[in-house]
């Protein structure tokens, strides 16, 4: 049986998060010691030799994203950590921070030093009340014992507004704003909080930050898939045995992460459809769980890794209500900004619930995916591109679901 | 109430208008139309702006809440877990349907989406505690611990 491999989940149950000692006994902060000793440059070098990629969705190789704001000049930059995490389904970076706070401070820092900034910020989603108070004692405990040293930290907390996991609305909302995604180019390495250059890098990909350091970037390189190396924290929910997290290298199947760690079908009742990533993942049928889990596999079965919240589905699920609920989420996060996106997910919502309802027509089944192909295409950020993923996947895999509802 | 003296601590800190709307609901579990002209003078900025910040996000309220707000997770782990019993079962108990608060000022209900706390579904939470694996015959139980 496959096995789990803890690098982001290192000292969870081993150390006691609100103690900063525990964390330094347990070899804390020595990679920032490490990273200090070398030039910036040989910072970045080594985290973008690891082949490191950014955990929240998107892929993106991180040390290319570093470099992006080492090479500008500029009087001001910042660090940024996205914790807002609402994706629904997930809530690894809760279980990072929980148990290890300060692996995601000691994670900052070496990005300050390597990219030149002095300031930081931690965006925490308003849900997690309880981790702004324990990143603000662990924050004060790294000052206080000079760990951080010129590297200044502060904890924000958003107040309920999905969007705001979108990179450039989350800074929208730093800077006390409405959370709206910008219009990109330019993008916030070069432009961001305040028009500073600014990395904003997820919980996870920062937790990653500190063991390439210590063990170097080949060991790191070595771990899992590829093209995107190293483990990924998945959360298991739905109608599997094992709700629970785990940590497991990026070359793990599907069908490994819900028969074996997840204890595969609660109640032993047949598997119908998993859908990874969150709530805008795509919904993947059987014939497709011998998929790896890396970004780039799940991206060629026309999926996403995405946040890796795993939501499994029993053949007693109703696939139409379900992705009824799923467009539900997408109207009320929908942030406005852009038309595709403000209509287009209300339009989607009001044609799944005459579907659902027993009043759809084989028209608005074309019109759904006629619509979905418009905002994947037009919409402004990631939120409304990847809105009608769930309803296409869902169709194009269950469609017999469907059609047995039409009136 | 004194939103200057809650707000003002703020005007300092860069983009400390959420922060200084998190400081007054703390406060009152809400934004009253005066809280947000004042945020508007402090944080020198129109009043319309001020308020299309305090109608953006889900947690701030321009209007009153109860001392308890207890929000019922609908996003779809908690949907198929039986979210719906429990709403209804949180409607029958406090009288009221969700978006509304009781007639003593006591309890509002309302929607979230996922609170992150999906180990044990469905998931409730009441002033920002969750409370998981909810079921419909547990509800009464849980709200008589809200004194």
């Amino acid at each position: 049986m496959a096995q789990e491999l803890r690098i982001v989940l290192r000292n969870v149950g081993k150390i006691n998060p609100e103690q900063v000692d525990d964390y330094l006994k347990a070899g804390g902060y020595k990679s920032l010691e490490k990273a200090r000793s070398m030039q910036p440059i040989k910072v970045i070098e080594e985290v973008k030799k690891s082949g490191l990629r950014g955990r929240g969705g998107a892929g993106f190789s991180t040390g290319q994203k570093w470099l992006f704001t080492y090479t500008v000049n500029s009087d001001e930059k910042y660090v940024v950590c996205n914790c807002d995490e609402g994706e629904p389904g997930t809530y690894k970076d809760r279980i990072i921070l929980e148990n290890d706070p300060h692996t995601l401070l000691e994670g900052m820092a070496i990005c300050a030093y390597a990219v030149g900034a002095k300031k930081g910020y931690v965006y925490v989603r308003g849900e997690y009340p309880s981790l702004v108070d324990l990143l603000n004692k662990a924050a004060s405990q790294a000052k206080a014992k000079g760990l951080l040293e010129d590297f200044d930290l502060e904890i924000r907390m958003g107040a309920g507004a999905y969007v705001c996991g979108e990179e450039t609305a989350l800074i929208e909302s730093l800077e006390g704003h409405r959370g709206e995604p910008r219009v990109r180019p330019p993008y916030p390495p070069v432009s961001g909080l305040w028009q500073k250059p600014t990395i904003v890098n997820n919980v996870e990909t920062f937790a990653n930050i500190a063991p390439i350091i210590e063990k170097g970037a080949s060991w790191f390189a070595g771990v899992g898939a590829q093209s995107f190396p190293g483990t990924k924290v998945l959360t298991l929910t739905g109608d599997i045995k094992n709700k629970t997290f785990i940590e497991v290298p990026t070359d793990t199947k599907v069908r490994e992460v819900i028969y074996d760690f997840g204890g595969g079908m609660e109640d032993s009742k047949p598997f119908k459809a998993v859908q990874i990533g969150g709530t805008s993942g795509a919904f993947m049928p059987e014939s497709q769980l011998d998929t790896s889990i890396d970004f780039d596999s799940m991206r060629k079965a026309g999926a996403a890794l995405g946040s890796g919240a795993v939501f499994v589905l029993n053949t007693d699920r109703d696939m139409v209500d379900v992705v009824n609920r799923i467009a539900g989420f997408f109207e009320h996060e929908s942030c406005g900004k852009c038309a595709p996106c403000r209509e287009g997910t209300m339009r989607m919502q009001e044609i799944l619930d005459k579907i659902n309802s027993g009043n759809g027509t084989k028209k608005d089944l074309q019109t759904l995916e006629k619509l979905g192909r418009v905002m994947s295409l037009s919409c402004l950020c990631g939120l409304g591109q990847a809105a009608p993923a769930p309803t296409i996947t869902a169709m194009k895999y269950f469609g017999a679901e469907f059609a047995a509802k039409l009136r | 109430m004194d939103y200057q003296a809650i707000m003002e601590k703020y005007q300092h800190v860069e983009g400390g208008l959420l922060e200084a709307f998190h400081a007054v609901q703390d406060e009152i579990n809400y934004l009253p139309e005066e809280a947000i002209i004042t945020a508007a003078k402090i944080f020198n900025m129109p009043v319309k702006e001020a308020y299309g910040v305090a109608t953006f996000y889900s947690y701030f309220s321009t209007t009153p809440r109860g001392k308890y707000v207890i929000r019922m997770c609908k996003s779809a782990p908690c949907h198929v877990a039986g979210a719906e019993a429990v709403t209804q079962a949180l409607e029958k108990e406090l009288g009221i349907a969700v978006g509304e608060t009781t007639k003593d000022g006591k309890f509002t209900l309302e929607f979230t989406e996922c609170v992150g706390q999906c180990q044990k579904t469905p998931v409730i939470t009441i002033n920002g505690k969750p409370y998981l694996g909810v079921e419909p015959a547990k509800v009464a139980e849980i709200l008589a611990t809200c004194k």
